[in-house]
């Protein structure tokens, strides 16, 4: 079958646009703007505070634009409209009054909202454009003492929480998506499980821009009391547009003494066209801190969207015996770009980190793996393991690594191991040879290479994975 | 079941096979036997289909239908098999994973019920006996790191599990000690049947000591020089190649097979 005969079945199936009003501010941002959203959301004093200060010192931070591995033209933050809202009432008593635009969107991405239809096992926050339209399962959650709900509530509902952890991790002037974000992020969710309670289900957040104009900018706080767990998932989608769309999100983890989070993520947001025409800009901070002694927390993501990806889940291993942990495959085809990463800094005692990251790169994609291991000096007896595997498909696209590693520590051990291989013709003959088209027979090699990854995810996002990264590459061999 | 008329191919612009002919019925074992360099292995591929060899000239008819115009999943999907003089590693992908997969493949094509994994595994367990392979050799990731008698044996049970019509069997003594000798030999007999038809490859006569000829082809230059019954495997074991080539050559290249 020929590369265009695939295009056919390939099309994005998220790219269609749900047609409904919504309130949308004016493009562009000033302080203006700022006051404008804070007081859409009817937030307290001190949030207004947090966003201005974010938003001051944004200005005088540029674009991160030299070091990544990345090419895009400049971004005209005063040409993205910064909050979109689909109109609804404000309060709803149930879930079954959530638009049924909007519950029609859900499902068709696979997330039934609706009390009869939820997905069993996990809970998800809707999160649609600039606001979360529904979360479910927050009453049984409740009954455990666990916060699930979206950020405009918590603002309001917790308050002491919010102000306690809220930059805690990524302060407002990290870097510069990360300032921007805190000027300006309008919902996302918030996760608060209280000491000695595991998780009775998996929660997650899932993420769908739908304005052609605007960007999204939400928040994600989870905090993981001593002894307690949680697995979360985050998953995104996006309409297809030729304009390109920025997202620049905030992820923030702490896990307190003996807590563990688990942090998975499969991110599908449109990438663009063939010619790299449209598609997401993801610039994304995600960090965990191990606060507590032997706290752990595990990101895993499985990156196949977007135009560009820039992201680094990190992990700040302050507590004693912490550990933090990095599974990664980006899938990169056409023009898409990826730089990601992670930053693994240790500062307590037998801290361990284990970065596995899988990189794929096919048609004139560019895929980009950096990473930072720091030990710093009172980090004593701190390991850390790390493996970068590329694969290259086809002759045009790129693969680079980038490892950076810092040690201050004489009692640390720190291991680096990294390949790059290429599916070979003989590989796909011996598959083909047993009866496998050669789509499947790429999609099983890519399926093998990133095992060690995809091990890590909960089930139902492992078979979810493993499908999308054969869409993704179909057409791209042979 | 197969006819091979006048077969010609390439690699890389260099001609292997110069006017290949070959008749095989369901029920029969062939051993296509020659020097190094011969063609032997460019026969086996280009039965295959393997993409770096290009026909230039003859056909291939499979049950009647052109095989050259097939791809090589289809061919295998309609029963050619080919077992590898060097298996490929696929890191990371277990065996039972990929033999299901092939299976379910198959199962398809004839619009028959896949197999769930739980079903495949007992399937899997009755055809490894075949081939004495144990279950720890199902979770492995495929060929990597097994030796070079695993492997082949592994490519036997892939063969037990495909059940094809035509098997064509690449060196698949080569690197192997006596017992693994004997093993793949047995499992390759008890698959053997009055339904299909088996093509081995081979250098040595060893072999086929274990899986017994119905007729021996001698290979030189891109040709059949000679034909035979399982005798001449013995006789060129005993004289060598030399012989025939030189005798072929003397005859001023004319393909003048002896039959």
């Amino acid at each position: 079958m020929s590369t265009a005969e695939f295009l056919g079945n390939k099309e994005y199936k998220y790219g269609f646009v749900t047609d409904i009003e919504s309130d949308v501010i004016p493009r562009g941002l000033t302080e203006d703007t700022i006051h404008v959203i804070s007081q859409k959301k009817n937030e307290p004093a001190w949030m207004l505070e947090f966003r201005l200060k974010a938003y001051r010192h944004w200005l005088t931070m540029t674009e991160p634009k030299h070091w990544p591995n990345l090419k895009y033209p400049t971004i005209d933050y005063q040409d993205i409209i910064y909050y979109s809202a689909p109109k609804q009432k404000p309060t709803l008593a149930s879930l079954d009054e959530v638009d049924p635009e909007l519950l029609k969107t859900f499902e068709k991405l696979g997330i039934p909202l609706t009390e009869q239809k939820q997905l069993a096992g996990v809970a998800v926050d809707a999160v649609f454009d600039s606001v979360s339209v529904a979360t479910t399962y927050k009453e049984k959650l409740k009954k455990h003492g666990v916060i699930f709900c979206s950020f405009t509530e918590a603002i309001k509902d917790y308050p002491e929480l919010i102000q306690k952890y809220l930059g805690s991790v990524v302060p407002t002037n990290d870097n510069f998506f990360a300032a921007l974000n805190s000027a300006v992020f309008s919902d996302g969710s918030f996760c608060f499980i209280p000491k000695g309670v595991r998780c009775p289900m998996e929660l997650s957040t899932y993420f769908r821009i739908n304005n052609s104009e605007s960007g999204q900018f939400e928040r994600t706080l989870i905090v993981a009391e001593e002894g307690s767990h949680v697995s979360y998932l985050e998953g995104c989608t996006a309409p297809k547009f030729d304009k390109n769309q920025l997202h620049a999100a905030v992820v923030e983890l702490i896990a307190l003494d003996d807590a563990q989070i688990k942090y998975s993520t499969v991110q599908n947001w449109y990438a663009g066209d063939e010619e790299g025409r449209g598609g997401i800009y993801n610039f994304v901070t995600k960090r965990g801190k191990c606060a507590g002694r032997n706290s752990k927390i595990s990101w895993t993501q499985v990156e196949t969207g977007s135009a560009i990806t820039w992201k680094y889940p990190s992990c700040i291993l302050q507590g004693d015996n912490s550990i933090g942990e990095f599974y990664s495959v980006a899938l990169t085809n056409h023009a898409q770009q990826a730089d990601t990463g992670t930053k693994m800094i240790h500062l307590g005692k037998n801290t361990r980190s284990t970065i596995i990251s899988k990189g794929i790169a096919a048609g004139r994609s560019n895929n980009s793996y950096r990473g930072l291991v720091k030990v710093m000096p009172k980090a004593e007896n701190a390991r850390n393991y790390t493996q970068c595997d590329s694969m290259l498909i086809g002759s045009s696209s790129g693969a680079n690594t980038f490892p950076y590693i810092e040690v201050m520590n004489d009692s640390s051990s720190v291991e680096h191991e990294a390949s790059t291989s290429k599916i070979s013709e003989e590989q796909l003959f011996y598959l083909q040879q047993r009866g496998i088209s050669s789509e499947d027979a790429v999609s099983l090699i890519i399926n093998g290479f990133c095992k060690d990854v995809f091990l890590q995810l909960p089930m139902e996002f492992a078979v979810e994975a493993t499908r999308l990264l054969g869409l993704k590459l179909e057409g791209s061999v042979g | 079941m197969l006819e091979i008329r006048n077969l010609h191919a390439a690699i890389d612009g260099n001609e292997i096979l110069k006017g290949l002919d070959l008749t095989i019925k369901k029920g029969e074992v062939h051993a296509i036997m020659g020097p190094n360099g011969s063609g032997k292995s460019t026969l086996a591929k280009v039965l295959a289909g393997h993409p770096d060899y290009e026909v230039t000239a003859g056909e291939v008819l499979y049950e009647g239908r052109n095989l050259l115009d097939m791809a090589p999943d289809e061919r295998a999907r309609e029963g050619v098999f080919m077992a590898f003089q060097y298996p490929i590693e696929i890191p990371g992908v277990s065996n039972a994973q990929f033999l299901r997969l092939a299976y379910n493949e198959k199962q398809k094509h004839f619009g028959r019920d896949e197999l769930d994994p739980l079903e495949f595994k007992d399937l899997l367990k009755e055809r490894a006996k075949v081939v004495e392979m144990d279950a720890s050799f199902m979770t492995r990731s495929v060929n990597e790191g097994f030796s070079g008698g695993e492997k082949k044996r592994n490519e036997i049970l892939q063969m037990a599990v495909l059940e094809p019509k035509l098997a064509v069997l690449d060196e698949t003594d080569s690197g192997l000690d006596i017992d693994a000798l004997r093993v793949v030999a047995g499992g390759v007999n008890q698959l053997q049947g009055p339904e299909n038809a088996i093509i081995v490859v081979t250098h040595y006569q060893r072999l086929l000591n274990y899986i017994v000829p119905d007729f021996v082809h001698v290979l030189a230059n891109g040709r059949i020089v000679r034909e035979g019954g399982k005798e001449l495997a013995l006789e060129l074991e005993e004289k060598g190649y030399d012989w025939i080539v030189k005798a072929d050559l003397q005859g001023s290249g004319a393909a003048a097979p002896a039959n």
